[in-house]
């Protein structure tokens, strides 16, 4: 007998008083919670949760965008950035770091040389202050907002910006690779107190591009 | 790392030399008591956390009905996904499939994100055995691994150490596991943090292999979800070009729509945070971006014997948040070793005796791991009526009775430690069903009561330990009502 049968057989006996006749929706699931707490201003609330969490957060609108990213590149001093295949070409345009493209080829040890990554998001969550890529081509690959030390990611107000948990994941492909990036990288494990900078992008910069 | 839990003491005993350890007790204190207001916090937040708590139950009870149709279902969406599905009866069975896909690899190292499952198979020890070496990356489990120590915590298996401890490890093991720590390390956590982060900086960069558990996965997609804060699993999960993910056969839930209860449940309850830094979703492999192999391996390793239980099958819901251990009176005095298994605290003492059976001393030992006073169950995100399940496990030790192990429906035997409990039990019953025998009984030790001993003899010994024999007043109740009717002037 194979291992798969096996534990399917020890399931099946084990579940011997599940009736033969019960459906898995016959087995209530009350989904009374909220699918959104409600926030009076949900890119204020998203600007507020992200701060919390030490991510930096700017507001700009897009004239002003070119200049702010430039700016916030040389305020790192970052010589070179990533840059995701789909990235509006006029987002990096103010921008003097020399550009690296997100390629197949580009190893980790590579990525690891670049001071800095610009993206864009699927969206932003207000409530748990996160923001989640999907690796469009606005994002690129999930290494290239890893490996770099210093991660730029704008998201367009409001449009992008969805209130809670419940009323993200249906605007989600789960198909697609996703990463949620609540804040910088951080640690509890000293003591169970958190502190920020472990192995993920030690500076989160998030623009808030309002439209 | 070569600790090991087999032939650990008793919980008593386990328990006595670790309450005995000052620093201990102050370090897993200090831990508790800051993230257990910080909990608090994060749930009140929610308005609607008892709406959320009780979805969480149902939809973990839903999936555990139906298990067998749920994990075919995971299957077939991981396999249509380009991911390669393997089944693993027991922990040896599992190491043997991981050893052998590491092995095919040709690769001799592997970098892993921290997984209690594989805690729970010392898949570590078994790689090792192969010549293969396992890097832990979160950075408790690296204090774990360098310290050559066991975890003591679900979510920080490095909470028994504190700040100093943990300088004095790196600054000495370091160097044994490659990149030595910074000269004149310091204490503060920012630095530790970037001790561990220099270190294990190359591990990644050169890693082909990573290994990882999962908290969720998604049957209707399947979906694999990994937690986590320091980027550390987002590391282990993209750079290699194979991954390979041991997962519980009870970690399975139906739908993606499924997540948005416990993807708001988990971070609370575990960092009380909104939402912990990374949260990662794979679905198979994905062209030129991440691994290009991913193999899952199903464990049962004991679930289907906790499934079999209808009373304790509730411990399955568990997504492993530890909100449980860092409110409980005797974990944050025992510490986490002294439950002997990979799961400390209240749900290991439900759990552990459930996959490993109540055979051993320490396992038959855990279910008493508790003064039952339900803090657990209060703040448990789906609902895992603890205190509930430790009495019904205590029965079992005591009585004995059906149960299933292995897969196998058994008889167990009461245990032999009880026998003098289960004499005493057997005389009350008889005595309390005989009105005059109980009078009478009552009687001769109310008029011999100043002989009692303050502590009994014989079998009762081990009882009077810890406790005062009770004093028996002059008059028993049921004289004094016959005597006065219940009127207290006479």
């Amino acid at each position: 007998m194979s291992s798969r049968d096996l534990v399917l057989g020890r399931i099946r006996r084990a579940l011997a008083d599940v009736p033969l006749t019960e459906e898995p929706a016959d087995v209530h699931v009350p989904r009374d919670y909220l699918s959104t707490h409600a926030p009076a201003d949900a890119t204020e609330m998203l600007a507020e949760h992200l701060a919390d969490y030490r991510a930096l957060v700017h507001r700009t609108d897009a004239a002003g965008l070119p200049g702010l990213v430039a700016d916030l590149l040389a305020a790192r001093g970052a010589q070179t950035v990533v840059v995701p295949p789909g990235l509006p070409p006029e987002w990096l345009a103010a921008a003097d770091a020399a550009r690296v493209a997100d390629a197949a080829e580009t190893t980790a040890r590579e990525l690891d040389a670049v001071d800095s990554v610009v993206t864009g998001c699927a969206l932003a969550i207000a409530e748990t202050g996160t923001i989640v890529l999907d690796g469009s081509p606005d994002q690129g690959r999930r290494r290239i907002t890893l490996v770099p030390d210093h991660h730029i990611c704008v998201v367009r107000v409001p449009e992008q910006v969805v209130d809670s948990v419940p009323q993200a994941l249906p605007r989600l492909a789960p198909a697609r690779p996703l990463t949620w990036i609540s804040g910088p990288s951080a640690t509890s494990d000293i003591e169970l107190s958190r502190v920020e900078g472990v192995h993920g992008p030690r500076t989160l910069e998030v623009v808030l591009l309002r439209g | 790392m070569s600790g090991t839990y087999l032939g650990m003491p008793a919980f008593p005993e386990a328990a006595a030399t670790a309450t005995a350890n000052g620093r201990l007790r102050a370090n897993l204190t200090h831990a508790t008591h800051t993230i257990r207001d910080k909990r608090a916090a994060a749930v009140g937040e929610l308005t609607d956390w008892a709406a959320l708590r009780a979805a969480g139950a149902a939809v973990k009870d839903r999936t555990l009905r139906h298990l067998d149709h749920y994990l075919t279902q995971a299957e077939e969406a991981v396999t249509a996904a380009g991911g390669t599905v393997h089944w693993a009866a027991d922990a040896r069975e599992a190491n043997r499939i991981v050893t052998r896909l590491v092995r095919e690899t040709g690769e001799r190292e592997v970098v892993k994100v921290k997984s209690m499952a594989t805690q729970e198979i010392g898949l570590n020890a078994a790689l090792a055995g192969a010549g293969v070496r396992a890097y832990e990356t979160d950075l408790a489990e690296l204090i774990v691994q360098l310290g050559d120590d066991l975890p003591s915590h679900i979510l920080v298996p490095a909470i028994h150490r504190n700040r100093q401890e943990i300088r004095e490890i790196f600054t000495e093991r370091m160097a044994d596991w490659g990149r030595p720590a910074p000269v004149g390390l310091s204490d503060r956590p920012g630095e530790l943090a970037e001790a561990a982060r220099l270190h294990l900086r190359e591990k990644f960069l050169r890693a082909k292999v990573g290994i990882s558990g999962a908290n969720f996965l998604v049957a209707e997609t399947g979906t694999l979800v990994v937690v986590e804060s320091e980027g550390n699993g987002r590391m282990c999960v993209t750079l290699p070009e194979t991954l390979i993910s041991v997962v519980g056969i009870e970690k399975v839930v139906p739908t993606w729509r499924d997540l948005e209860v416990y993807l708001q449940l988990l971070p609370r309850s575990s960092t009380a945070e909104r939402m912990n830094p990374y949260t990662s979703t794979w679905t198979g492999t994905t062209d030129s971006d991440g691994p290009r192999a991913f193999h899952l391996v199903l464990l049962d390793n004991g679930r289907t014997d906790a499934l079999a239980d209808t009373v304790g099958r509730q411990a399955l819901r568990c997504i492993r948040c530890s909100a449980c251990l860092n409110v409980c009176p005797v974990y944050e005095r025992a510490g986490g070793h002294a439950y002997g298994s990979a799961y400390p605290g209240p749900i290991g003492a439900i759990l552990t005796p459930q996959l490993r059976g109540t055979t051993s001393e320490v396992d038959a030992s855990l279910p008493y791991a508790s003064s039952l006073c339900g803090a657990c169950y209060e703040v448990c995100p789906v609902a895992i009526d603890i205190p509930e399940v430790l009495v019904h496990l205590r029965e079992r030790v005591v009585q004995g009775g059906p149960a299933t192990v292995r897969g196998q429906r058994t008889r167990l035997k009461p245990a032999k430690g009880h026998a003098a409990e289960r004499a005493a039990m057997r005389a009350a019953r008889w005595a309390l069903d005989r009105p005059g025998v109980l009078r009478a009984g009552q009687r001769v030790a109310a008029r011999t009561r100043r002989l009692h001993p303050g502590r009994l003899p014989g079998p009762g010994r081990a009882w009077t330990d810890t406790r005062e024999v009770p004093a028996v007043p002059a008059e028993s109740f049921r004289d004094w009502w016959r005597r006065t009717g219940g009127r207290e002037d006479r």
